[in-house]
């Protein structure tokens, strides 16, 4: 079954991006380039100023930015329906386009849970007059995500979900986690886990060790992830279903997945630029803009994060862009809601800490984040003719303070908010259409 | 010094000798007839309390009265934070009466450094959450001075539930930085992992509490005798009850109050000479004169000093 992500319509763009430093090492590319995109499709990649500029559309001279393939982020909260004072299905996506997203999936943790078909239903539709990059919607594996009855897994694939999920929660049973799998070979749609035992995590707001102890809040220790990605390892094989875990935080959890992988599990597994680059450490001033579920952990742990995306143990970095309003925020650490923005951050945060000082590959770094839609059966974006064009344009060199002019989310709670990155995506292309062009960015257009 | 005091951590050693001076002087006024002295007339302080407390409210009371200040105590219940008032917009309506102070308990760790970044008002930290809790410490450390002068080298032990206690931690952090050698003791499920980063070294059971100079004993919360932390108070009071069989000749006892006859301390120690607890409460006023003294005195009747810059939105 292919999942159909939806998006309002757009007009197909015909550009020529000239001599960008084409990077994309799926299509084994690494230098300087031209790409030719007509009707929306990727026609041409030649050597940099040899191809023709189209009579019908607009060059784009990229002398100093790279073209990637965009990024594809499988964890994206929405908060539509019922939540759209944090964000909506239009400002999300806008989001998506700025950080040089080409796709996402959403998170069905709404006010309704997104557990039947009809939900879906709408939520696409929405999406066909508001998304700015095509949008997947996830459902949830139980009924309101309570861990208890099975969604209607069939009819929601048959609707057009893009996955299963009770993001937010574990499945405290393990039971109807078999059970789950079980079905998923007449469902058919990838399983995405947040794992976390409640018995272990309750009450628990930051990570356990040495700030919590010093801060005297209660700490949500690492083993409560481990514990339960261990247990759906071995489920998933037993079942021999398919599975994904989100967020990976914990040391633990990496080497579980290693081995489970080596052992030919079905698993796949996300890390998310604040896991890559936080520790507890940013927690010391109880700033509740560093306050989400998983948590920050040890610097230990996060060293293991990031060996895991470097080794393929976790596939793909995503976001788990979890907008909140800023009173929401603006309350004592252990009052306020999990989860920080990071769509259009995820890239630069990455480069500037990871890649700039030499920890992490650039292209490395571009395959984890295009990689995000595979677990689910989506296709990867490359720069490859005869395909529909997901491209980003980025300067490397560029320098911005995040939030300096806002965001193109509608909350501001972004874990990197007032730090100084490096790296700007200027122009996103998503499935043949321009989705985002960066205000500054002087476009050269022939008509 | 810091305008506030939120944390131990504010103070530096000198910090914290020269509020125990100052504490000692205004000993000398407790002891006259007339308590009391002029130093903050016209200022108003603001006692806030969003948890329940009867010690803690009622000396920091005492003390601004003694001192002169113009006192509102404003307690959770009945207030407009039962009205679904945020903290902040609480906040910002008291700072509208130009307080010098705002005394604020809150059962959330780090809300007494949120309202410190919404006020002009200078802040003291009656205890946030679970975390610190700076007043009971240094009124400890006063309560002790009095019978140990030089506290440098001195063994505490600090007994009991480390885990939910405010007053360990700032304990921990203050006995240390006077050069106090600290150890908590307590029933494993009631020790924080990592702890020792506060600088202490743990013990599970009370063996070598013998060589301590000093037994802190926490208080045991109900609410915690009945979950899985300890399997019951019976067996509770056995391995960690101070009674007069394990307080030793020379040892003081201390106790942040209220107690818990025959749980964690035993009738016949609370009674003991070597009990400090009644001492404490007493000092609990003079302290706290001396903190709004070193926080108020000397200021600007009307606060010149910027508000703090807004904290990033988060």
């Amino acid at each position: 079954m292919t999942v159909i992500l939806d998006r309002a319509p757009v007009p197909p763009a015909t550009l020529l991006l000239r001599e960008a430093h084409l990077l994309d090492p799926r299509a084994g590319l690494d230098g300087p380039g031209d790409v030719l995109v007509r009707a929306g499709q990727i026609v041409a990649i030649g050597e940099p100023g040899t191809l023709e500029a189209p009579a019908d559309g607009e060059v784009v001279e990229a002398q100093k930015l790279h073209a990637f393939p965009a990024f594809v982020d499988p964890h994206v909260h929405l908060r539509t329906p019922g939540q759209e004072y944090k964000e909506d299905i239009e400002t999300g996506t806008r989001a998506a386009a700025a950080g040089g997203f080409c796709a996402i999936l959403a998170m069905p943790n709404t006010q309704p849970v997104v557990d039947n078909a009809s939900i879906v239903q709408s939520l696409r539709e929405i999406a066909e007059t508001q998304a700015r990059v095509p949008t997947g919607f996830t459902a949830a594996v139980t009924v309101g995500q309570k861990g208890e009855h099975l969604t209607e897994a069939a009819d929601l694939a048959a609707a057009g979900a893009a996955g299963l999920t009770d993001d937010g929660l574990p499945i405290r049973s393990a039971n109807v986690m078999r059970q789950a799998l079980q079905y998923q070979r007449l469902a058919g749609l990838t399983i995405a886990l947040h794992e976390e035992d409640p018995t272990l995590s309750a009450g628990g707001v930051m990570h356990e060790g040495d700030v919590s102890a010093l801060l005297g809040v209660a700490g949500i220790p690492s083993v409560s992830e481990s514990v339960m990605v261990a247990r759906d390892c071995d489920l998933a094989a037993y079942e021999d279903g398919r599975i994904h875990i989100q967020h990976v935080s914990a040391r633990a959890t990496v080497e579980i997945i290693e081995r489970a992988k080596a052992a030919g599990v079905k698993v796949t597994a996300e890390a998310t630029p604040h896991h890559l680059l936080l520790s507890d450490e940013a927690v010391r001033t109880l700033d509740t803009g560093k306050k989400m579920n998983p948590p920050l952990r040890s610097e230990d742990d996060r060293q293991a994060i990031i060996d895991g995306v470097r080794s393929g143990a976790l596939d793909t970095i995503a976001t788990d862009h979890a907008p909140h309003a800023r009173d929401e925020k603006e309350q004592p650490f252990e009052d306020a809601p999990l989860g920080v923005t990071g769509l259009e951050t995820a890239f630069a945060a990455v480069h500037t800490d990871l890649v700039v000082p030499g920890v992490l590959d650039l292209g490395l770094v571009v395959q984890r984040m295009t990689a995000g839609g595979e677990p689910f059966g989506l296709h990867v974006p490359t720069l490859a003719g005869g395909r529909p064009a997901d491209i980003c344009l980025v300067d490397l060199d560029a320098e911005w303070q995040v939030g300096e002019a806002g965001y193109e989310s509608r909350s501001a709670n972004c874990a990197f908010h007032g730090r100084t990155l490096t790296g700007r995506v200027r122009m996103t292309v998503a499935a043949g259409a321009v989705a985002f062009r960066e205000r500054t960015f002087a476009i050269g257009a022939v008509n | 010094m810091k305008r506030h005091l939120l944390s131990i951590d504010d103070l530096t050693r000198e910090d914290i000798e020269r509020i125990l001076g100052r504490a000692e002087s205004f000993a000398e006024v407790s002891g006259r007839e007339i308590k009391k002295v002029p130093t903050l007339r016209g200022r108003t302080v603001i006692n806030l309390f969003y948890e329940a407390s009867t010690r803690t409210s009622s000396s920091f009371e005492i003390a601004a009265k003694r001192l002169s200040a113009d006192l509102v105590t404003i307690k959770s219940a009945g207030s407009s934070v039962d009205k679904g008032e945020s903290l902040k917009d609480t906040i910002q309506t008291l700072s509208a009466y130009d307080p010098a102070a705002i005394v604020f308990r809150s059962p959330a760790a780090g809300a007494a450094g949120l309202v410190a970044r919404w006020t002009q008002a200078s802040v003291i930290n009656a205890g946030d959450g679970k975390r610190e809790h700076p007043t009971q410490a240094l009124l400890d450390l006063y309560t002790l001075r009095r019978h140990r002068r030089n506290l440098d080298g001195l063994k505490i032990w600090i007994v009991g539930d480390v885990l939910h206690s405010r007053v360990a931690r700032s304990n921990i952090l203050a006995f240390t930085r006077m050069g106090c050698r600290v150890t908590v003791c307590g029933p494993p499920t009631l020790i924080p992992r990592g702890v020792e980063a506060l600088g202490c070294d743990v013990s599970a059971t009370l063996d070598g509490s013998q060589d301590a100079d000093v037994i802190y004993a926490l208080r045991m919360q109900h609410e915690r005798m009945t979950g899985s932390f300890v399997p019951s108070l019976r067996e509770y009071a056995a391995q960690y009850q101070i009674n007069a069989r394990r307080l030793g000749a020379g040892q003081l006892l201390m106790h942040p109050g209220p107690v818990n006859r025959g749980v964690e301390l035993s009738a016949e120690v609370i009674d003991s000479p070597q009990a400090l607890i009644t001492e404490q409460v007493q000092s609990g006023v003079v302290v706290r004169m001396a903190v709004l003294y070193e926080l108020l005195a000397g200021a600007p009747t009307s606060t010149e000093a910027p508000i703090h810059p807004e904290p990033q939105p988060a």
